[in-house]
């Protein structure tokens, strides 16, 4: 028992040391070749940043393939990547439920030019215009990708409703061109591109964007360059005109420049959604939340200065109630405090990195710290009763914890079965401001129970082992303590 | 829960929902030239064929800025109304931006009602299992969700009331206060109704309405106490935390005291009513209370 007790110390004394340093510091762990910064994660109402929720835009219904979105999800992933300019630092893209997508991007500055990654589905049609110039800006219809003016057979085989291919003189019919919305004729589809980067027009020095084909695209291309010298060749994006240049002369050699009055970062975003193609589901933002910096850090600042107060007044309380128990509660908290955010930084091997910091995710916390300082008071409120009613100290000390236990074990699980259930649904459907107080209510609930039953109850067989001789009084009960030593039967009302 | 009958009959709504359950755009900009006026700003939202942008005046950090509450502005629209607002007010500094579609908020809301009645559902079996060897288990888990809803509504009560006099809005982080307010509720009862289940034992062949009592004072201590603390935490933070969170901690500060006085004053009691089955006259005497701890 008492070899057990010290035993037990020392894991504590451990465990607090490793998880104080992992608290307190931001070591870089390395296991084998993996290296990682341990850190806290701030959500973005914290730090700041932009959140954008994309929503697959088809008809309310329709079957969406899995192996789809997962392609989607990753065509965004490196569209985004290429945004590291853009102050892009750890993104978080992330598959939610069926047909959708989050992505996560803490601490940019212009949340305006990122967003228009995710605005298209990146549809690049190169649209026979004939004769007439279109304006820039302008919504057309056009034909869409068909097996004979796309390049990758996937685009036919992934649409999710395939048309039959359209011959190009069944479209040109309109019984009343006035009013009929004209249907061009998509020559091309941007999938036949195999690069494309800005480059800057020698002249005038104006950004645009360089591209070369695939060669099943030299030959489509060439083609109709052969064929309709003096036409013109509109550019369009998700069926809107970016530009649209007369074809001056044939272009065979797979190598040609979209011209169009792009500012250099748009020019990068257009770069960037050709090179990585065309999203196999179209995509909606359906909803956005961008926090400027400054907001989430004034409110970051003052609510910690608030939460210190708050802690630095309960300790008081606690150790002025409880006296000598109070002082143990105390520190066994503050090892609560250094497991919780250690598991915060470092996350649980196996079952998620680290644990994001949000505003939910802090009043999980409180709510959590809440139940592990109830877990300290339940117990020596029942020690002292047990004191009162005349038992000697160590057998005060075993029964105010076996008999607070039912009382900690019932509680705690009743709010586990709530943050398992919040947890799930929080990560099945969109609210993740659910999954963020939930994580923190669990980790905090778990740890709760530890120390306030096993790090606790340590400290205290350690104190009355050490020093036997303690008044009554420091453990909270007055003088009157000793007032029936011999009975230690129940006392019956 | 008079409140929220009246904001219920005024408004169509018993509390005024954010965007995040109802879709819309939330756009707080700062550091502007000027005040704009709702005409002004109607003006430019109008163009773009949103026609119920509110402007609502704030300083933050000093600094004059502006929040405008509206139906979802989409990101293609923003960027012109952007370049309008800036010809207006001058170069501002865009603190928050928050769009939602209306389908999403439908899913969100809908998803945590289910979520609470679900946790509800499990709690309600948990108790039934943990109390089995009291007599009539079941009670302890239904009085245990009847004190929890009680505690629902005063939080509620208190948003609509909030509502009609701040313009409190019911958004997603009002969702987690209530969550935290709910578990702390069940925590609560549970620790009271422990202390019931082991003195029934320990005191056989007292009356019940007696060992109740006799649980009530033992563990009185307990919850004040346990109440202290939190109330330190939670007033620390609602007189010098940041503002974004005040609302958020204000409303679990009332809920988490509804949630002690609940479990003490009605879990415990509809125990003891349900024993002498008195269980409509005490509905009666239930929704009495209720009204008069949400209207104070």
């Amino acid at each position: 028992m008492r070899q057990r007790t010290y035993i037990s110390l020392a894991l504590i004394i451990l465990l607090a040391i490793f998880s104080g340093w992992l608290a307190l510091s931001n070591p870089t762990i390395r296991i084998g070749d993996i290296g990682r910064e341990v850190k806290v994660h701030l959500g973005l109402d914290l730090q700041g940043g932009l959140r954008v929720l994309l929503q697959a835009d088809v008809p309310a219904g329709t079957q969406l393939d899995a192996e789809q979105m997962k392609v989607a999800r990753n065509i965004i992933e490196k569209r985004v990547n290429e945004l590291r300019t853009l102050g892009v630092v750890e993104p978080l893209i992330q598959l939610q439920g069926t047909n959708r997508i989050v992505v996560e991007l803490p601490g940019i500055q212009d949340p305006d030019e990122v967003i228009k990654v995710f605005g298209g589905t990146g549809l690049l049609e190169f649209v026979d215009a004939g004769d007439t110039p279109l304006t820039e800006g302008q919504e057309i219809v056009t034909t869409g990708p068909s097996a004979g003016n796309s390049c990758s057979g996937a685009v036919a085989q992934t649409a999710p409703t395939p048309t039959p291919t359209i011959a190009p003189s069944s479209t040109v019919s309109p019984t009343n061109p006035i009013t009929a919305t004209v249907v061009y004729t998509t020559v091309m589809t941007g999938d036949c591109l195999q690069t494309a980067s800005v480059s800057f027009d020698p002249t005038t020095n104006q950004p645009q964007i360089a591209f070369s084909m695939r060669s099943s695209g030299v030959n489509i291309f060439g083609n109709h360059t052969t064929n309709n010298v003096g036409k013109y060749l509109a550019i369009a994006l998700d069926k809107r005109v970016i530009s649209s240049p007369v074809i001056n002369s044939p272009i065979t050699g797979g190598d040609g420049v979209i011209e169009g009055r792009f500012t250099l970062d748009e020019a990068n975003n257009l770069a960037v959604q050709l090179k990585f193609g065309s999203l196999p589901i179209p995509l909606r933002i359906e909803t956005t939340t961008a926090i400027g910096p400054t907001l989430g850090q004034d409110s970051v600042n003052r609510s910690i200065v608030a939460g210190m107060i708050g802690v630095a007044i309960v300790a008081l309380f606690m150790i002025f109630y409880y006296r000598l128990p109070g002082v143990l509660a105390v520190i066994a908290l503050t090892i609560y405090g250094f497991i919780v955010f250690a598991i915060y930084k470092v996350g649980i091997p196996g079952l998620f990195p680290y644990v994001t910091l949000t505003l939910p995710g802090i009043a999980g916390f409180v709510l959590s710290l809440g139940v592990a300082v109830d877990g300290n008071i339940l117990i020596f409120e029942r020690m002292k009763e047990e004191l009162r009613e005349g038992r000697p100290l160590p057998l005060a000390i075993e029964a105010g914890f076996e008999r607070a236990w039912p009382s900690i074990r019932d509680s705690n699980i009743s709010t586990l079965i709530t943050s398992v259930i919040l947890l799930w649904f929080g990560s099945s459907f969109g609210a993740s401001i659910v999954f963020g107080f939930a994580i923190t209510l669990m980790i905090g609930v778990l740890v709760g129970v530890f120390t306030s039953v096993f790090v606790t109850r340590t400290f205290l067989r350690v104190l009355i082992d050490l020093f036997p001789n303690i008044g009554l009084w420091w453990y909270g009960v007055g003088s009157i303590s000793r007032r029936s030593d011999k009975s230690f039967a129940p006392t019956a009302e | 829960m008079i409140a929220l009958v009246y904001h219920w009959a005024q408004f169509g709504i018993p509390f005024a929902l954010a965007i995040d359950f109802t879709g819309g755009t939330n756009w707080e900009i700062v550091d502007i030239s000027r005040q704009p006026t709702t005409d002004e700003v109607r003006a430019i939202y109008a163009k773009y064929g949103i026609r119920d942008a509110v402007p609502q005046p704030e300083t933050l950090e000093g600094k004059p800025g502006v929040l405008i509450r509206s139906s979802e502005v989409r990101p293609e629209v923003k960027e012109q109304i952007t370049a309008d607002l800036k010809k207006l007010l001058g170069n501002f500094t865009e603190v928050r931006f928050e769009s939602a579609g209306p389908a999403i908020g439908a899913e969100v809301s809908q998803s945590a009602v289910i979520a609470v009645g679900m946790a509800s559902v499990f709690i309600l079996l948990y108790l039934t299992y943990a109390f089995r060897k009291a007599p009539h288990p079941f009670r302890y888990g239904v009085a245990a969700i009847v004190a929890m809803l009680h505690d629902v509504l005063v939080v509620l009560g208190l948003a609509a009331i909030f509502g009609l006099l701040f313009g409190w809005q019911v958004d997603a982080l009002f969702l987690t206060a209530l969550l935290t307010v709910i578990g702390f509720s069940v925590h609560d009862t549970i620790v009271v109704f422990d202390r019931i289940r082991e003195n029934l034992t320990r005191l056989r062949g007292m009356p019940f309405d007696n060992v109740v009592n006799h649980s009530i004072m033992q563990t009185l201590d307990r919850s004040i106490n346990t109440q202290l603390v939190v109330l330190f935490t939670l007033t620390a933070l609602t007189l010098f935390g940041g503002v974004t969170i005040r609302q958020f901690v204000l409303t679990m500060l009332i809920g988490i005291l509804s949630g002690t006085y609940s479990s003490i004053f009605n879990a415990a009691q509809i125990l003891v009513v349900w024993e002498h089955g008195e269980v409509g006259n005490f509905f009666r005497r239930l929704t009495g209370r209720q009204r008069q701890a949400t209207a104070s």
